[in-house]
């Protein structure tokens, strides 16, 4: 199997789509300009034109509903924004709208589209560049949420996004945009609503998303020179949620994690710990735990944001807590392996030179 | 002519602003500079032109491009380079960076980075000036982008509505990032947008910095009197990449024959010679407001590098909610 980026996999699935069905058509800034949206959309317009690949006006909101408006009638959309922070002008077309049209007016006319959209992070990006919404989205009934962490769910879930006949948030972060992976050639679907067990443990649950798989396998490196065997859910889907893979997993450690970028009040994390804590059936041996970004807003100075976000060692620490074993220990691996790890907190890997 | 000193004026606030961000652009590279930073090298007259009209207590908003009218309007440069350096110091704590640069005291109340975005608050400030009953000026500074949010229409409307005390400064660079502006817009001019809603709106030459200055004057007072929002387009040209120190035409989205015939229009340069060509200055003159300029640059660089980090307050609830 071919080996590819992030950014690759999601490119592949554009191009399968656009080539396998011509209802589909990607719109957004500079979708077809010479960084194509971090090269998620490079070469696509050369290949399928300028009537399917195209560039907009700086009108979040109207093209939003301008979307709407083509998938009631025939089209698929895929539209798409560089920071969360800029979707934020179109909240009336998703909420109001796409997310509620199938509803309120009888089960009709549907809403098959996909808004593509990318976290930032670090290099100081601040306030309103780095907002962490998928709390926001996921809210809200009518819509579904993605945020895949590998390149081999990106493409596939980029595919079922597209080929979904409801309005699909599709959630991909700046840090993740340069990871490699696996990733199949064909055109295969990752389903919506389905969680993966990225590994298999017995000693806790870790729930997780989008970048914070990367912290969180970072982690388990330390926990299991402890002897600790955690057990890694990625969610992938937000929405609808995977409820039945997180109880299995649960019932089986009696321990629960979440990790998750957006800000912990009545985050994600919450969400799922309420779940887990309704279930009759789940017996938990210690009380169960979230990692989330704090609630206040991301800064841009870098001595800020070292400390604003959570990162594997912050979990690694949460898990030895929650199971009573060895601080000292831990303390000194981590010790180890950050004086063997000096790249700078704030980018994703030592080529990164920002801007954004 | 204008005065001799007016125009010494506008060339030290022209050359400052033009120092400072080659400096930034340099610095840049060092990698201690860690947010993004959008340059407005090349769009300087503008902010100058319009700021010296205004007065220190006349309140601006900006946009992510927003270091020029920063210090136009007399914004401290020792905090703003400690903004940008993430320092304590800086005139938002280090918590907004280079997009998010604020001096109170100089009257510069905001620049924020999403598109269209400070426009509306800078309209409620002028709203408040009007309902107060002062004769505090607003100017807001947007880009050609921000004309394709719905906001600018509808702030364009409530401003004329209310006869509100406002300038709208729209800096017409041709581009959003990558994207040219007949990609995005109809051949109407974006002023004519104004004028539709019924308030005085011209466009002129962004880089002639007399024009820029003799045409704010005349609105500016205008607005003053109470006549009500006007509406300026400045047509210009970014000579670098949209956010970050370099060049990067080599990319190929910019029409080379646009480029040169812009960088042929600089500012400064134009400038320069005009104040040579009339003997309202020497050269020897001119080397030493330089000089003056490149020392203040150098003390706030000191001064952002010598400043301490911020330390991460520990209840942040104080951060958050105003007492
Ligand atoms: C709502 C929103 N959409 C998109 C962006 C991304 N973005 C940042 S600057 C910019 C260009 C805006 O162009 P213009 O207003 O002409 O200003 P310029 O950068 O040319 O000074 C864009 C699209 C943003 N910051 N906010």
């Amino acid at each position: 199997m071919q080996s590819n980026t992030y950014t690759k996999a999601m490119n592949e699935a554009l191009d399968s789509c656009l080539k396998k069905d011509k209802s589909v058509f990607v719109i957004g800034l500079g979708v077809p300009d010479p960084k194509g949206v971090f090269g998620a959309t490079s070469g696509l317009r050369k290949k399928y034109g300028p009537k399917r690949v195209m560039d907009m006006p700086v009108s979040e909101n109207a093209l939003t509903g301008v979307c709407i408006g083509a998938a009631i009638n025939g089209m698929r959309p895929v539209l798409t924004h560089q920071r969360v922070d800029f979707s934020l002008l179109a909240l009336d077309q998703v909420i109001n709208n796409a997310a509620k049209w199938y509803y309120m007016f009888g089960n009709q006319q549907s809403v098959p589209m996909v808004i593509k959209l990318t976290v930032g992070m670090g290099w100081g990006q601040g306030p309103q560049h780095s907002q962490n919404l998928q709390t926001l989205y996921a809210h809200i009934p009518g819509l579904k949420v993605v945020a895949p962490a590998t390149p081999r769910d990106a493409k596939g879930l980029i595919i079922s996004a597209i080929e979904d006949n409801n309005p699909v948030i599709f959630i991909d972060h700046r840090w993740l945009h340069e990871t490699f992976g696996p990733v199949p050639e064909d055109h295969y679907k990752v389903p919506i609503g389905k969680a993966n067990v990225i590994k298999k443990g017995s000693d806790i649950t870790i729930v997780s998303t989008s970048y914070m798989i990367i912290e969180t396998m970072k982690a388990l490196n330390l926990l299991n020179e402890l002897g600790i065997k955690p057990e890694v859910v990625d969610l992938r889907t937000l929405k609808p949620l995977d409820e039945k893979t997180i109880f299995n997993s649960v019932k089986k450690t009696g321990r629960l994690l979440v990790t998750d970028l957006s800000h912990r009040e009545f985050g994600v994390a919450a969400e799922i710990i309420s779940r887990v804590s309704e279930n009759p059936k789940i017996k938990l041996l210690t009380s169960p735990q979230r990692i989330t970004a704090p609630d206040f807003p991301a800064p841009s100075s870098p001595a800020l944001s070292e400390h604003y976000y959570p990162r594997y060692t912050d979990i690694a620490l949460k898990v030895v807590e929650m199971l009573e074993a060895d601080k000292d220990r831990l303390a000194k691996l981590i010790a180890k392996d950050k004086e063997s790890n000096k790249i700078p907190h704030d980018v994703p890997d030592d080529r990164f030179m920002g801007p954004f | 002519m204008m005065k001799k000193q007016n125009l010494i004026s506008l060339y030290k606030k022209l050359i400052l602003i033009r120092l400072t961000e080659e400096a930034i652009a340099l610095k840049y590279q060092e990698r201690e500079i860690r947010c993004p930073v959008h340059l407005s090298i090349g769009q300087e007259a503008i902010a100058v032109g319009v700021c010296e009209n205004l007065k220190k207590d006349d309140i601006v908003y900006s946009t992510h491009r927003c270091h020029a009218h920063y210090i136009a309007k007399g914004g401290d440069l020792n905090r703003m380079m400690a903004e940008i350096y993430g320092k304590v110091t800086g005139c938002a704590k280090g918590r907004g960076g280079s997009m998010h640069l604020v001096d109170l005291e100089a009257g510069f109340w905001g620049a924020t980075p999403i598109v269209g975005n400070s426009l509306p608050v800078a309209l409620g400030v002028a709203f408040a000036n009007k309902l107060k009953g002062n004769k505090k000026a607003v100017a807001v500074f947007i880009g050609d982008g921000t004309a394709e949010e719905g906001v600018f229409h509808e702030c364009l409307n409530f401003a004329v509505l209310h006869k509100l005390p406002i300038l709208f400064v729209c800096e017409n660079n041709l581009f959003s990032v990558y994207t040219h502006l007949k990609e995005r817009q109809h051949t109407r001019p974006i002023y004519k947008i104004a004028e539709a809603h019924g308030m005085e709106a011209y466009q002129k030459d962004g880089n002639d910095i007399l024009e820029v200055y003799k045409i704010s004057s005349s609105i500016i007072d205008h607005i003053r009197k109470g006549q009500g929002p006007a509406f300026l387009e400045f047509m210009t040209y970014r000579h670098r990449e949209h956010c970050g120190p370099f060049y990067d035409d080599q990319l190929g989205y910019r029409d080379q024959k646009e480029v040169k015939y812009w960088l042929k229009k600089d500012p400064v340069t134009n400038f320069k010679k005009y104040l040579l060509d009339h003997k309202v200055i020497l050269e020897t003159e001119m080397e030493k407001i330089k000089k003056e300029a490149m020392g203040k640059i150098t003390r706030a660089l000191d001064f952002a590098k010598k400043s301490k980090f911020p330390k991460q307050e520990k209840d942040f609830r104080k951060l958050i909610y105003a007492k």
